[in-house]
């Protein structure tokens, strides 16, 4: 059954859309990330313009997130000022970001500067998160109880502003979570993503925030982070397709709730190695794309 | 069945043409599309339009599809640090949205070189103006390839020459195909009938591509009201994702 996409300007089969939809809320589910930087890559495979597929990602990110949130608010897992803070910084971000987009776009390099984000970004944050579980992993099995101390001093701690964030068991500057908003924010809007795979490896190496804490407070500051991103997408470039966004959800809100589940049957460590073999093959197909000689040297500019 | 009610409307319109034809003497060709507006709506995925038409004597037909002239930005790669990038820009002042073209013999054999650069009858004879200034006549060419190569890989320019195919001596027909992502506005279905390689009669027909019912309504509402559009879309999001938090909290 094909489906017109009225901004997107495409006719695309329903089931296809519901099924993206559905496999990729039920890894988001599973791994506490909003999936957008699987579904984004998937949409401008099938022939979304990818200025359409950030900014309908962004939409569709705000319904999982949504539902994600309510049931780690339940658990008492949502941190909401810290999650306030970064907040803050995400909209300044995220601002900022569709600006640079439009911007982008107008140079003709958009297509470049997203994938090369997401090899850059991917790839770090993919590394980083394989070496970390298998060492934990392997320590694990080693030296069975060698207690972590719960915070380290650093430099930040140095910084002004400091500020109690009781849930997180945390006294730090609230300058490094507006920062670390901020960088995510405008990630969120050139990328299409939540940000989850960066925040929450910000949340846990930058910031030493407790792990239980962590998925839930992301999750609540990307809801508006990625409402922010829809409205102004929206707004200054008309690329928000709500007929996409409503068939992407479909299946994502239903997903997700399957892989809340099925994580909490899994290991942190089992989960957050998961995450970093599926964010590597993701940068991995980029990165080649970039490298293989294209089929056409020339291509099409943006028609709007 | 719609092919069947299409032939029968076909046969009807055919010897209305007829009737037509012999009473104006002058016009030794009429043609008429099965439909002036194509709707796209929430199923659309691409649609037929049936021209047809009659000729008075011997003659060969060429019909020329075109979609509305638009500006066209291109861009060309070149391999920068091991990865390919954008590295040159060209804009094309105007280029038909959607080109097609049927004939009832090989081009060639219709129609000499003048002709069909005059009419523009066939890709090769489009005209896809750069900026002279800005590209000598080889890269001009290139860039015209690169152009014709992407809107065909699209679909929106044809790849083969349609055939128009004759009934008997005097009716004619051919169906032309519009993909689903077929560009909105108004096109111009242009038939030419060819005697010795000359045009001895042309009718330009209009045909509308228009987004119908909530496609249009949607596209409208995101185009003019595009911050209403956003809380529109991010109230959507909300109430979905609560939706399914509700669904899902007590199995």
């Amino acid at each position: 059954m094909q489906i017109y996409l009225p901004i997107a300007e495409m006719s695309v089969n329903v089931f296809l859309l519901l099924g993206m939809g559905g496999a990729i809320g039920f890894l988001s589910g599973l791994f506490g990330v909003g999936g957008g930087f699987l579904m984004t890559p998937l949409l401008i495979f099938i022939g979304v313009p990818p200025a359409v597929a950030v900014a309908t990602e962004a939409n569709q990110i705000v319904a999982s997130s949504v539902s994600g949130v309510l049931a780690h608010w339940r658990r008492g897992n949502v941190d909401f000022k810290m999650g306030a803070v970064l907040l803050v910084g995400g909209i300044a971000g995220s601002t900022f970001g569709v600006g640079l987009f439009s911007f982008l776009r107008g140079l003709g390099q958009i297509d470049l500067v997203i994938s090369l984000s997401y090899v850059v970004f991917l790839g770090t944050i993919g590394m980083l998160m394989l070496v970390e579980s298998l060492r934990t992993m392997r320590q694990r099995t080693a030296t069975a109880g060698k207690r972590r101390k719960l915070h380290q001093h650093t430099w930040i701690h140095g910084l002004p502003l400091k500020t109690r964030f009781r849930r997180s068991k945390l006294y730090i500057s609230a300058l490094m979570p507006l920062a670390i908003g901020f960088f995510v924010g405008v990630l969120s809007a050139i990328m299409g993503v939540g940000g989850g795979f960066i925040m929450v490896p910000a949340m846990i190496y930058l910031l030493g925030m407790p792990t239980a804490v962590v998925i839930g407070t992301s999750l609540f500051q990307i809801i508006f982070v990625t409402a922010n991103v829809t409205f102004l997408q929206a707004y200054a470039n008309q690329t928000v397709d709500v007929v996409l966004a409503i068939l992407l959800l479909t299946g994502a809100v239903i997903g997700a709730q399957f892989g809340a589940r099925a994580g909490a049957r899994l290991h942190g460590e089992q989960l957050r190695g998961l995450l970093a073999v599926m964010v590597l093959a993701v940068c991995g197909k980029l990165f080649f794309d970039l490298l293989v000689t294209p089929d056409d040297l020339y291509s099409l500019g943006v028609a709007r | 069945m719609p092919g069947a009610a299409l032939r029968v409307s076909f046969l009807a319109a055919c010897l209305a043409l007829f009737g037509a034809l012999q009473a104006a003497q002058a016009q030794s060709m009429v043609a008429d599309l099965s439909k002036r507006l194509v709707a796209i709506t929430a199923g659309f995925a691409g649609t037929d339009v049936l021209l047809f038409g009659a000729v008075e004597g011997d003659g060969d037909i060429v019909i020329v599809v075109r979609g509305p002239d638009r500006p066209v930005t291109m861009y060309r790669k070149s391999r920068v640090l091991g990865i390919w990038v954008n590295t040159a820009q060209m804009t094309f002042q105007r280029a038909p949205s959607y080109y097609a073209i049927a004939t009832s013999k090989p081009i060639a054999e219709i129609a000499p070189d003048v002709v069909r650069e005059r009419h523009e009858m066939g890709i090769d004879a489009l005209r896809l103006e750069l900026p002279t200034a800005k590209a000598s006549p080889n890269v001009a060419r290139d860039w015209r390839r690169g152009l014709i190569r992407n809107f065909q890989d699209s679909g929106l320019y044809g790849k083969e020459v349609g055939s128009v195919a004759f009934l008997g001596k005097q009716l004619f027909r051919v169906q032309l195909h519009l993909p689903s992502n077929v560009p909105t506005g108004a096109y111009q279905v242009m038939t030419y009938l060819l005697k010795d390689g000359h045009v001895v009669s042309a009718q330009t027909m209009p045909l509308f591509v228009s987004k119908i019912g909530i496609e249009a309504d949607v596209f409208d509402f995101a185009n003019q009201h595009g911050a209403y559009y956003g809380v529109i879309a991010i109230a959507i999001a909300l109430m979905a994702g609560w939706l399914a938090h509700l669904a899902f909290r007590k199995g």
